[in-house]
């Protein structure tokens, strides 16, 4: 009993993990807080569902042209639309958040709406663990979460475009002076963000099933983890992915499942409350709280 | 060669800017009109319109006030994405009142719009000490997270709300307290954001830490400012409740929280006219759009984007600019 819910919030922290760091990456880099988050991740699913129903490519194939055209879906985002309002913080989160609630709300008008929009399995087993089953969907989800943030670790420590990242997140006007482009930056951090969460859905949808409401649940727990580990900070992420994922999991096992909404809300309040600026949000703390 | 356009006040305004307006009927009502068309619309509409269109007319004076909450939230700085957490509070408070301890809607509404800003204020409180968007991502969390608190816990109704409540005595009066609402609040938030204590407010949004040098506690400021904007918001939610007879989830749902923001960004932030402007726009072509279902939200979400990016003065301030000034195009000097 114990060992099971141990594992399955490790489990639950690393989806956790996988639906805000791409949130938590692009406000970290640009400033910009994507409130298409959610809409992006089931636009990601539906694009991946239609390609494997309607065109018939195989699942690997058309998961990658799915992250692919959502993370292009991003930069075009930023291009058209978020750049002529960059800076203007009110305008920036008014504006994501219409084009989300614009894909998310289109869908369901299509009717996008029942079990058989699903995704399937990569491989379909199940694994014991100790007396624990455990199917292997949710051991590649763990695997996948652990390589992307060792991934994204090397990426922004040892290239240049993701050393420029690192510049323009510390301090624009400097990394300006440098000659690093910050709207192409700016383009980039949205659309990998974009693409983080079509990764995501990819690995995490096969779960369950893809719904519209969804959307923003993601959107919600991106927030919420976000706000507990301090905006911007990838550690944060982590670290308040592992708190609010076995408070969730604990509470769901030993009071009731219906508390674990009830939880994240009342750690981010405490959170809120006793240290403003979340767990590991420093570099910020000045400009961005009082 | 080279020519820019030059904005120019109107003579008219420029005579009727100080006392010698009052020489002229012309410029005597070049003044009143803009305050008068909208009390004397507010007067007649219910008259004029049919009883589908009275209904209507409610929920349009259900969002406009809304829409001046956000903005008195704007306006000092904090941007909200959950007005359904004021409009959800305020409804809720008013059908426990009236469900449970049998009160009448004329006791309820007052009390829920006082006791829902009291609890608003009070959920938001630790909030208060972050800026911008952080703000702004916590209140779209709340109401979505009360929802399925709501659906999780069973109380006070679970996902059957409560229905059967009392209504007021007859539709006029429902349709006059409104009004008289949303008059009261148009000019008299109008004014108090003029006077020193609007200042203040403003202040607060536009450079935060010279308030604070100025010796005023701006968390003092903000929570009062929360608890007005929450106390309309939830005025308006325990009118509705008591027009509809039932509350449930559904006054927590996103709708509420979007329409009025879409109606601010639509009408013109920064001055209440417009955000009253852009729900009697807005609600009524919801209506008649009724028949594309869920395609209405959509249009909301581009209708967002594209007077954020293209227009994001709104119409309001647009028309007030065309009221009081002329263009032309003038050469460039070198």
């Amino acid at each position: 009993m114990l060992l099971g819910t141990i594992i399955y919030a490790v489990i639950n922290s690393v989806i956790l993990i996988l639906m805000s760091i791409g949130f938590n990456l692009t406000f970290g880099i640009s400033g910009i807080s994507n409130f298409a988050y959610g809409a992006l991740y089931i636009l990601a699913a539906f694009v991946t569902w239609m390609l494997i129903q309607l065109v018939g490519l195989p699942y690997l194939a058309s998961a990658l042209i799915s992250i692919l055209f959502t993370a292009f879906i991003g930069a075009l985002m930023y291009r058209f639309i978020l750049m002529r309002v960059r800076g203007q913080v009110l305008s920036e989160v008014i504006a994501t958040f219409g084009i989300g609630l614009a894909i998310l709300e289109f869908f369901r008008y299509l009717g996008f709406v029942g079990v058989e929009y699903a995704l399937p399995v990569f491989i379909d087993e199940s694994f014991m663990i100790g007396d624990v089953y455990v199917d292997a969907q949710r051991i590649l989800i763990v695997a996948a979460g652990i390589v992307l943030v060792i991934l994204l670790w090397l990426f922004v420590h040892y290239t240049s475009t993701g050393l420029a990242f690192r510049g323009i997140a510390q301090d624009e006007r400097t990394a300006l002076t440098f000659g690093m482009d910050s709207d192409r930056i700016a383009t980039l951090s949205v659309s990998l963000g974009a693409g983080l969460a079509a990764i995501a859905a990819t690995v995490i949808i096969p779960l369950g099933t893809i719904s519209v409401s969804q959307g923003y649940d993601v959107l919600i727990n991106a927030l919420a983890v976000s706000i507990i580990g301090g905006l911007g900070s990838t550690g944060g992420v982590i670290v308040a992915s592992l708190v609010v994922g076995f408070a969730q999991r604990f509470t769901d096992t030993y009071i009731g499942s219906h508390w674990t909404m009830i939880v994240s809300l009342v750690a981010i309040l405490l959170v809120l409350v006793i240290k403003p600026s979340g767990l590991y949000g420093k570099q910020k703390e000045l400009e961005e709280r009082i | 060669m080279n020519k820019r356009k030059e904005r120019i006040d109107r003579g008219i305004k420029v005579r009727s800017e100080d006392i010698f307006a009052l020489s002229s009927w012309r410029e005597m009502l070049y003044l009143a009109a803009p305050r008068l068309i909208p009390v004397a619309a507010f007067i007649v509409l219910p008259l004029l319109l049919g009883p589908y269109w009275q209904r209507v007319l409610l929920s349009v004076a259900v969002f406009a006030l809304l829409a001046i909450s956000w903005d008195i939230l704007a306006q000092t700085g904090m941007v909200s994405l959950g007005q359904a957490l004021f409009f959800g509070m305020g409804a809720y408070c008013s059908a426990i009142l009236n469900h449970y301890f049998g009160l009448s809607p004329f006791l309820t509404i007052p009390v829920a719009a006082v006791l829902g800003g009291v609890i608003c204020t009070l959920l938001l409180m630790p909030v208060l000490r972050l800026r911008g968007v952080y703000f702004t991502m916590v209140t779209l969390i709340i109401p979505l997270m009360l929802e399925r608190v709501i659906e999780a816990t069973k109380i006070f109704g679970g996902t059957e709300g409560i229905s059967g409540l009392a209504v007021l005595p007859s539709k006029w009066l429902e349709l006059y307290i409104l009004m008289a609402a949303l008059t009261a609040a148009l000019f008299g938030f109008r004014r108090m954001m003029t006077s020193d204590y609007g200042l203040v407010l403003t202040g607060i949004k536009d450079n935060d830490r010279s308030v604070m040098n100025a010796g005023i506690n701006i968390y003092w400021f903000k929570i009062q400012a929360l608890f007005i904007a929450g106390s309309v918001g939830a005025f308006a939610g325990a009118m509705m409740t008591h027009v509809y007879r039932f509350v449930g989830m559904p006054v927590f749902a996103l709708d509420y929280s979007i329409l009025p923001i879409a109606a601010v960004m639509v009408g013109g932030p920064g001055s209440f006219a417009g955000a009253v402007l852009g729900a009697f726009i807005l609600v009524p072509l919801s209506e008649a759009l009724r028949a594309l279902g869920g395609l209405r939200i959509v249009f909301y979400g581009v209708f967002l984007v594209i007077f954020v990016v293209g227009l994001p003065e709104g119409i309001f301030h647009f028309i007030s600019r065309k009221y009081s000034q002329f263009e032309r195009w003038a050469e460039v000097d070198k």
